[in-house]
């Protein structure tokens, strides 16, 4: 049985010591989990905003769907992306199975449908509130939906860090198409799940302190970002 | 102020809204010409913003039918502006609110700021230009919002209850600028429920009650002498 105290110090001297095995997992995790939330990004907040302001018809359905597609099970990810990729898929002769950009690929659309779920609330609320005006003033629905995202942007930042914390803290995804291997494709989640197995609880501990006080700092950005706005743009 | 071709009269033929089938405005009848301050006068519920929305196009009529009359033969919506009783203020700068309708209306953008400048020096609040629009008072917000529907030298500005959540100074300033609106040659469609204002800005009345064109008549013989007794209770009723 391991000392829980033991494991806690000793994870605490390898975040403070910047251990280099340590610091190479944390860099990929998060160039993997920030491609994905960039991909999701630009697709997910346009999505939303014609979600948000279309009618079209499978409107409501449309709406359903993505809101449905927030809990979307990582493994389900995880192995559509690996069928995809994989030798004899569609896409496998690009040879991506196993690479940092399968991750990233199976992290993204993992977290673009909550983006894009997210932001059509944000996007739809305030078009209640505006509607009027911009039609009023002559904007077509092209421009609508980017004054729309412009006058939202500070609440959208917190949808789009609610879709990389989401991303950096799953593992089911990126253990099917990245594999897990060391140095190229192994991440935090993924190095937590494995250290733990193999009994290496020090190093488990201190990636998943750094894990928490990642996604931490990310929503104490984003709320900070949200109330200096709000003071001082109303 | 437009030389050529205008928009106006605006021709309202039996236009009624429905909505579920609950007629809401009925069989409305009228005709708005250039030149005067038409005052949409009534009680809460009486349909004056339906109908001032129905005029702007904001809202089709589901039964007779709106047009302009005039031989404009462009986009109406360009040559018309609206101001709502709650002022939608983008999160930006009072300067960028009053710019925003002049880049929709394609003006360069040297040009959209130096005009947008001199609307808010119109409407007293240049020195507040950079200021963020929401972070203003109500007052000041609706001031902005009369300067950015002014900017677009609109031929028809359409007020609805424009002063409705504003403390008297405030509503003063406010039907100030409506006042030198209109002297600058802009016809002024508005509605209210305070008698007190109509009085103080009305040319013409359109007396609306339950969804009815009940009166419509030149303001100071439909204070001096209503024609009906529904405007003459309204009036009475206002009046205690």
């Amino acid at each position: 049985m391991y000392d829980l105290s033991a494991a806690f110090g000793a994870a605490l001297r390898m975040v403070a010591g910047f251990d280099p095995a340590l610091m190479g997992i944390v860099a990929l995790s998060v160039k993997v989990s920030l491609a994905a939330v960039a991909i999701a990004t630009v697709l997910g907040l346009p999505l939303g905003a014609a979600v948000a302001l279309g009618r079209f018809p499978g409107r409501r359905g449309m709406i359903v769907v993505l809101n449905a597609l927030m809990g979307l099970p990582p493994v389900v990810v995880g192995l559509l992306v690996y069928l995809l990729l994989s030798r004899s898929g569609p896409l496998g002769p690009l040879g991506l199975l196993f690479t940092p950009p399968a991750m990233i690929i199976a992290q993204a659309i993992l977290i673009t449908p909550i983006v894009a779920a997210l932001a059509r609330q944000v996007v739809e609320d305030a078009w209640t509130e505006y509607q009027e005006q911009l039609r009023s003033l002559g904007a077509p629905p092209r421009r609508a939906v980017w004054t729309l995202l412009w006058d939202t942007r500070f609440s959208l930042v917190t949808v789009v860090l609610a879709g990389f914390g989401r991303a950096a803290a799953e593992v089911g995804a990126v253990i099917m198409v990245g594999g897990n291997i060391d140095g190229v494709t192994r991440v935090m989640t993924t190095a937590i799940a494995l250290e733990t197995s193999k009994g290496d609880l020090p190093l488990a501990l201190g990636l998943g302190l750094i894990l928490i006080t990642l996604v931490l700092a990310a929503n104490a950005a984003a709320y900070t970002i949200k109330e200096v706005a709000q003071r001082r743009l109303g | 102020m437009h030389a050529g071709a205008t928009l106006l009269p605006l021709v309202l033929d039996g236009v009624g809204y429905a909505i579920n089938g609950t007629p809401l405005v009925n069989e409305l009848t009228v005709t708005l010409s250039a030149g005067s301050r038409t005052v949409i006068l009534g009680p809460n519920g009486a349909g004056k913003s339906l109908t001032l929305r129905l005029c702007h196009g904001l809202l089709a009529p589901t039964s007779g039918t709106i047009r302009w009359a005039g031989a404009f033969a462009g986009d109406p919506m360009r040559r018309q502006a609206m101001v709502f009783q709650r002022p939608v203020m983008l999160r930006r700068s009072a300067l960028a609110n009053v710019a925003y309708g002049l880049k929709l209306a394609g003006m360069a953008k040297a040009e959209r700021t130096e005009r947008a400048r001199a609307m808010l020096d119109r409407v007293g609040l240049l020195a507040l230009a950079d200021r963020p629009a929401r972070s203003m008072s109500g007052g000041e917000q609706q001031r902005v919002a009369l300067a950015r529907a002014w900017a677009l030298q609109p031929e028809v500005l359409f007020l609805d209850e424009p002063t409705a959540s504003l403390d008297p100074a405030a509503a003063r300033a406010v039907e100030a600028i409506i006042r030198a609106i209109h002297e600058a040659g802009t016809k002024i469609v508005m509605t209210t429920h305070n008698l007190a204002q109509a009085r103080r800005l009305a040319d013409e009345i359109l007396f609306l009650d339950r969804g009815r064109l009940v009166e419509g008549s030149p303001a100071d013989l439909f204070f001096r002498a209503p024609a009906t007794p529904e405007a003459a209770a309204f009036l009475r009723e206002e009046s205690l």
